[in-house]
């Protein structure tokens, strides 16, 4: 590994680390279209119960987010507070 | 709006303990204003600690216009008296829906965290960096969520709330009480994340946008309103309710009737 600064390939990791982090973001992408449609569904099926069903929806598709949100946290702390450039 | 470049440190680096990373130039916390050094502790006056200051000065005096304005209410509502009425009533219901008729007080609670998360998530919209912004805030709100869960799950179940984390079987204990752990990170990170998410894509497309060349500038008119009803707005509100339902939700769980 002559002439590679160990710092630029921590860093250019750490960049590719962040990007493969955001594929959490599939996940409740899937999800939470999953859940509308069930939803979407359920009106449907119940228009009077729309209130109801919007907000089990909606508190549904919140939980399943935080595993999404925790993919864009690591990948904020690699961006922006990378604790591995500190240990070179 | 958005993106403080160099030599400001992370507020959320520096809490774990973590120096920010000074070459990637974004930084998503807070810039600081003013270090103070109460009894040899640094304090941070921190952008989110002033624009929190002048949103809750400014909802403060809103209650006591509110306050004085109440003498003059009566039984038949006009003006605004409609709308203080609308506000609480819809309040009311919603942790009513949520709670249980006996829980209804907590709505006396849920009501001012809605309305701070409220104002900071669509404070963007005046420039302001919103305060939820920053795990700081997120975080201490969802403190006094973790306090009330575990406060109203031993005030109404006594033993049983110590033996629910026996069960089913005691060898679970540990994992219980990690998830009794991970409910605040999930909500405080969920509402943080959210809200940073956004501002953080709303300043890339700004700097993208500023770099057009030519023509292709007209793409300045449009954009930006359409990202800001999304990520300001529509993001804001719901993550707003989201937020205080959670809370309650979480709350319930525990209360042991």
């Amino acid at each position: 590994m002559e002439g590679l600064d160990p710092r630029a390939f921590v860093l250019g990791c750490s960049a590719i680390g962040a990007g493969l982090a955001m594929i959490a973001g599939v996940g409740p992408g899937i999800g939470q279209g999953f859940a509308a449609g069930k939803g979407a569904e359920a009106v449907g099926r119940q228009p009077e119960a729309r209130g109801t069903i919007t907000s089990t929806m909606l508190l549904g598709c919140a939980v399943a987010e935080s595993t999404g949100i925790y993919g864009l946290v690591v990948a904020m702390i690699l961006l922006f507070a990378n604790p591995l450039v500190g240990k070179i | 709006m958005g993106l403080h470049l160099l030599e400001v440190k992370s507020l959320v680096g520096h809490l774990i303990g973590w120096e920010t990373n000074p070459e990637t130039g974004i930084d998503p916390s807070a810039r600081i204003i003013e270090k103070l050094n109460i009894g040899g502790t640094e304090v941070w006056i921190t952008e989110t600690v002033v624009n929190t200051w002048v949103f809750m000065a400014v909802l403060i005096i809103i209650a006591a216009v509110i306050r004085v304005g109440l003498k003059k209410y009566n039984d038949k509502p006009s003006g605004f008296q409609n709308v203080v009425e609308t506000a609480i009533e819809y309040m009311d219901s919603f942790v009513r829906s949520v709670m249980s008729d006996k829980y209804a007080y907590f709505g006396n609670w849920f009501f001012g965290v809605f309305i701070l998360i409220l104002v900071s998530n669509l404070s963007g919209l005046l420039g302001f960096r919103p305060p939820t912004a920053d795990l700081c805030t997120t975080a201490a709100i969802t403190l006094v969520t973790f306090f009330l869960i575990h406060f109203m799950g031993i005030k109404t179940g006594k033993g049983g709330y110590f033996k629910g984390y026996l069960e089913p079987v005691p060898i679970l204990l540990p994992i219980n009480i990690i998830s009794e752990i991970a409910t605040p990170i999930s909500l405080s990170f969920r509402l943080f994340g959210n809200i940073l998410g956004g501002m953080i894509i709303t300043s890339m497309v700004y700097m993208a946008l500023g770099a057009l060349p030519g023509i292709l500038k007209i793409f300045n008119i449009g954009v930006p309103s359409v990202l800001s009803i999304y990520f300001d707005v529509f993001a804001g509100c719901i993550q707003t309710v989201i937020f205080v339902m959670l809370s309650m939700t979480f709350i319930k769980d525990k209360i042991a009737d």
